[in-house]
């Protein structure tokens, strides 16, 4: 028996009896991160990091959830169970399994630099790992964030003298909140489409702080969009709801936006390449980091970086899974409705 | 070469036509003369021929960048291009070259003279100097093919407002074959000299296809109503006793065709004429396939010029005896071409028939019937219309007969280019024979981006094996194909070749069992090659 299968439902440990992550409802579930592709509807027990609770049950509704912290162990049938930080989403968390002296960690989806409202990213080491590869390609590499900002500062100016609002468009949970804590709140004021209103207030109480911002209701008044920064999901292009919005640009934040294919088909104005996902280069420096002995490759190009692993001498393979990585930012998860609040 | 590429990031950036204009236009403001020609030539297509394999620089940009060669390859069929993976997965750079566009181009055209390992060292070199953005560029200056939307009316729009001249005059200086290296930006653009302009075309007036019913253009009185013809448009040009063939590829064709240079001997004026080279043989239009053997070759021997000649079917008179006419009513324009055609009496000269029918009913009966004369449909132009540049709606139309349609099932995808990059969007179709499947066309265009994409979830989960980019899927999923012409080929494995294959629509309504069978392409390919 091994001790992390792979089946139809998802990751399944059979002597604790518990899912990693499942796609299909099932009695015990331990949940790497609040993204609706990890977290799904209908188990009948929740354990997670104790700071994904509160916007899990927000969107889960009433859940039967338990929390943890990182490093603290759980026991289930003699399995032991442990968080670390994952660095892509606040709570988000790398699953540790031991038993008998065999440990296996599923990172779920991950990054390795500090995005300011996230537990930065902790290298567990282990026997084997469960890697996602969303940006598993080399022409995939992340400038520094802080030019990143400079560029949505200097765009959200630009708009700003030009009377327009600023629209960008990034998950409601994770991107929306690290652009509203990174980016200069005195160029103007900040406004939010409800979804993202929503998620920060399930994250206050989860702990987290953020910089004064307006939830955007229908009464409103236009003027107020003026040279404002309005943050909203990736749902929200070409709704309504957004063309009440005009004249503005709109922007999105995702690291798809790298490759001009993806900026020319999501016709935004502008494309900045943000991420919570690794990069290639850290990708490769999580494998290394982690010393397994065997690499399994979850969601995103699968194939390709499980071949490169084996190239470098390590013992990889891919595993097909119901994740979708970043896709839904730019419109194109099997998951359309997935930032729908 | 910094302002070149901040010039294509920001064409790239935008889809708005005003704020790409303005891009252009501050960029021409500010370049230099000899960087102005480059990006005009640049972006009108007229690249020096490509200096560098790209085979070459896949090898190198994998070993500068240390990565084997087969990742970049799997690199490149997401990406969708070749200079943009390339720029992608090299290291950064934090010193970067002055270098100007010119100074590139230069270089570029200098590499031909030299070995292997010193191109190699060049390139390499190059790369090392440049941030990301210059880097697609140069890459893009080898490897041809901007794709930015960038018409050439848009280049003509930002040349003028920068010169401050007429649109048309701009469009007409930039016709025809001039080479960036053997002319300048001032003589080109701003004093051009009449002598060297003999041979010179003028911009094409095209068609829209018709959008709303015909009956909306009036009263068909007003209309002059022509089969559209199948053939290549061209110009034929007789000035000074010299006789030029314009494509509308804006390529001198004229030694391809001897049948319309010795026209110089018939026509009994200077003058230049609009109309549609054709196959034509024994008083009837030959199919399109037969000018295809005389497309792309320069000498043409005799065997082929017997089997296949050409005639030009005239359409339009745009100068007479030096003077242009295209501020000319058509029907003026229409009565001296009549009287040209005629008094030339060469088989190679014909005139486009007006065909009259009575009422708008009528021309819809013609319409449908006008493949049996290897038309195309029908063309409808205002009688007292102007000769415009370029396509513009409201005087000339193209109505189209609806193409052939065959049900077919896809059996393989590939990843896309441009727009399409990293997403499954390119599709080959077969159909059936007993009960096999035999592939009959490729095709990549007619879905909606949604649609698009939910056929990639489909390609995803249900590949059957993949071969290199290509997945080889469950037979599932039938689409409508449409195309212009079909006929037959000994290269393809079904028999047939189809032209201009597209994706009509998706049938979610039929199971793949119930898409057509090779003896229904078959018995089309029958009925219009006889």
């Amino acid at each position: 028996m091994r001790l992390i299968e792979f089946t139809e439902k998802g990751l399944y440990c059979p002597q604790g009896d518990f899912y990693i992550d499942p796609w299909r409802p099932v009695d015990k579930a331990v949940i790497t991160h609040a993204h609706a592709d990890h977290s799904r509807w209908g188990m009948k027990s929740y354990l997670t990091h104790h700071q994904s609770i509160p916007v899990m049950k927000h969107r889960l509704g009433d859940i039967s959830v338990a929390g943890l912290e990182f490093g603290e162990e759980r026991k289930m049938n003699g399995v032991s169970v442990s968080l670390f930080p994952a660095g892509h989403i606040p709570g988000s968390a790398q699953v540790r399994v031991e038993y008998k002296g065999e440990i296996w960690v599923i990172t779920g989806d991950y990054k390795l630099i500090d995005d300011g409202i996230s537990t930065p990213f902790e290298s567990v080491k282990c026997h084997s790992l469960v890697t996602e590869s969303t940006f598993g390609l080399p022409v995939y590499k992340w400038k520094p964030q802080e030019e990143v900002f400079r560029e949505m500062n200097d765009w959200w100016r630009e708009n700003r003298e030009q009377g327009l609002a600023s629209v960008i468009l990034g998950y409601s949970l994770g991107k929306a909140q690290r652009i509203l804590c990174s980016i200069d709140p005195s160029i103007g004021p900040i406004l939010l489409h409800g979804a993202i209103h929503n998620s920060n207030l399930a994250l206050i109480d989860a702990g987290l702080k953020f910089p004064e911002t307006e939830l955007i209701t229908k009464d409103t008044p236009k003027e107020k969009y003026r040279g404002a920064l309005i943050i909203a999901p990736p749902s929200a292009f070409g709704s309504p709801w957004m063309r009440k919005l005009k004249p503005y640009k709109v922007g999105t934040a995702s690291g798809w936006m790298s490759l001009r294919g993806a900026r020319r088909r999501r016709n935004v104005d502008r494309g900045f390449v943000l991420s919570d996902h690794a990069d290639w280069d850290e990708l490769n420096q999580a494998v290394e980091a982690s010393e397994a002995e065997k690499i399994y490759v979850t969601h995103g190009y699968t194939n390709i970086f499980s071949n490169w692993l084996k190239e470098q001498g390590l013992d990889a393979e891919p595993v097909t899974t119901e994740y979708e990585g970043e896709l839904s930012e730019i419109g194109e998860g099997a998951n359309q409705e997935k930032e729908a609040e | 070469m910094k302002d070149f590429g901040e010039l294509i990031l920001a064409l790239d950036a935008t889809t708005k036509t005003n704020d790409k204009l303005d891009s252009m236009v501050s960029f021409l403001n500010s370049a230099t003369d000899a960087d102005k020609l480059w990006f005009v030539a640049l972006l009108s297509g007229k690249r020096p021929k490509r200096p560098v394999k790209t085979s070459f620089l896949r090898e190198w940009a994998a070993e500068v960048s240390g990565i084997p060669l087969w990742l970049l390859e799997e690199s490149y069929h997401v990406v969708g291009d070749l200079a943009e993976t390339v720029a992608l997965i090299l290291p950064d750079v934090t010193e970067t070259s002055e270098k100007t566009l010119d100074d590139r181009m230069q270089d570029l055209l200098g590499l031909k003279s030299l070995e292997e390992e010193e191109v190699k060292a060049y390139i390499v070199s190059a790369w090392a100097e440049m941030n990301k953005t210059e880097r697609f560029v140069f890459n893009k200056l080898i490897t041809g093919g901007f794709r930015i939307g960038v018409s050439q009316k848009l280049i003509v729009r930002a040349l003028a407002r920068h010169l401050s001249e007429e649109e048309n005059l701009i469009a007409h200086r930039l016709m025809g074959n001039w080479d960036p290296q053997n002319v300048t930006f001032q003589k080109l653009l701003v004093e051009p000299d009449e002598n060297e302009n003999l041979s010179r075309p003028y911009p094409f007036y095209l068609a829209y296809p018709l959008e709303d019913t015909p009956q909306s253009l009036g009263d068909i009185h007003d209309w002059q109503l022509e089969y559209k013809w199948d053939g290549i448009r061209g110009q034929l040009i007789l000035r000074n006793g010299e006789i030029f063939v314009w494509s509308r590829g804006e390529e001198l064709v004229t030694e391809r065709f001897p049948e319309l240079e010795k026209l110089k001997d018939f026509l009994p004026n200077d003058c230049v004429i609009d109309g549609e080279i054709m196959a034509f043989k024994d008083g009837a239009p030959l199919t399109f396939n037969h000018l295809q053997t005389r497309i792309g070759r320069k000498k043409v021997s005799k065997k082929i010029l017997e089997e296949s000649p050409v005639v030009m079917i005239a359409y339009d008179l745009l100068e007479l005896e030096g003077q242009d006419l295209r501020e000319e009513a058509m029907d003026y324009r229409r009565a001296e071409l009549e009287k040209i055609v005629a008094s030339a009496k060469a088989d190679s000269l014909m005139i486009s028939e007006k065909i009259e029918p009575l009422n708008w009913g009528e021309a819809a009966k013609l319409r449908e019937k006008s493949r049996e004369v290897l038309s195309e449909g029908l063309m409808l132009k205002r009688r007292n219309s102007t000769y415009k540049v370029g396509r513009k709606r409201g005087d000339w139309w193209k109505w189209k007969v609806d193409p052939m349609s065959i049900d077919a099932v896809m059996i393989y995808a590939m990843r896309g280019h441009g727009r399409r990059a990293n997403l499954y969007s390119d599709y080959t179709f077969a159909v059936w024979k007993g009960d096999e499947l035999v592939p009959f066309a490729k095709a990549y265009s007619g879905l909606t981006d949604k649609e698009m994409q939910s056929v990639d979830q489909f390609v995803k989960k249900n590949t059957v094996e993949r071969f290199g980019p290509v997945r080889s899927v469950k037979p599932e999923l039938v689409f409508e194909i449409g195309f212009e012409g079909i006929a037959p080929s000994t290269r393809h494995k079904s028999g047939i070749a189809l032209r201009f294959p597209r994706i009509l629509r998706r049938r979610l309504d039929k199971r793949p069992e119930e898409a057509n069978t090779l003896d229904d392409l078959k018995s089309i390919l029958d009925f219009y090659n006889i």
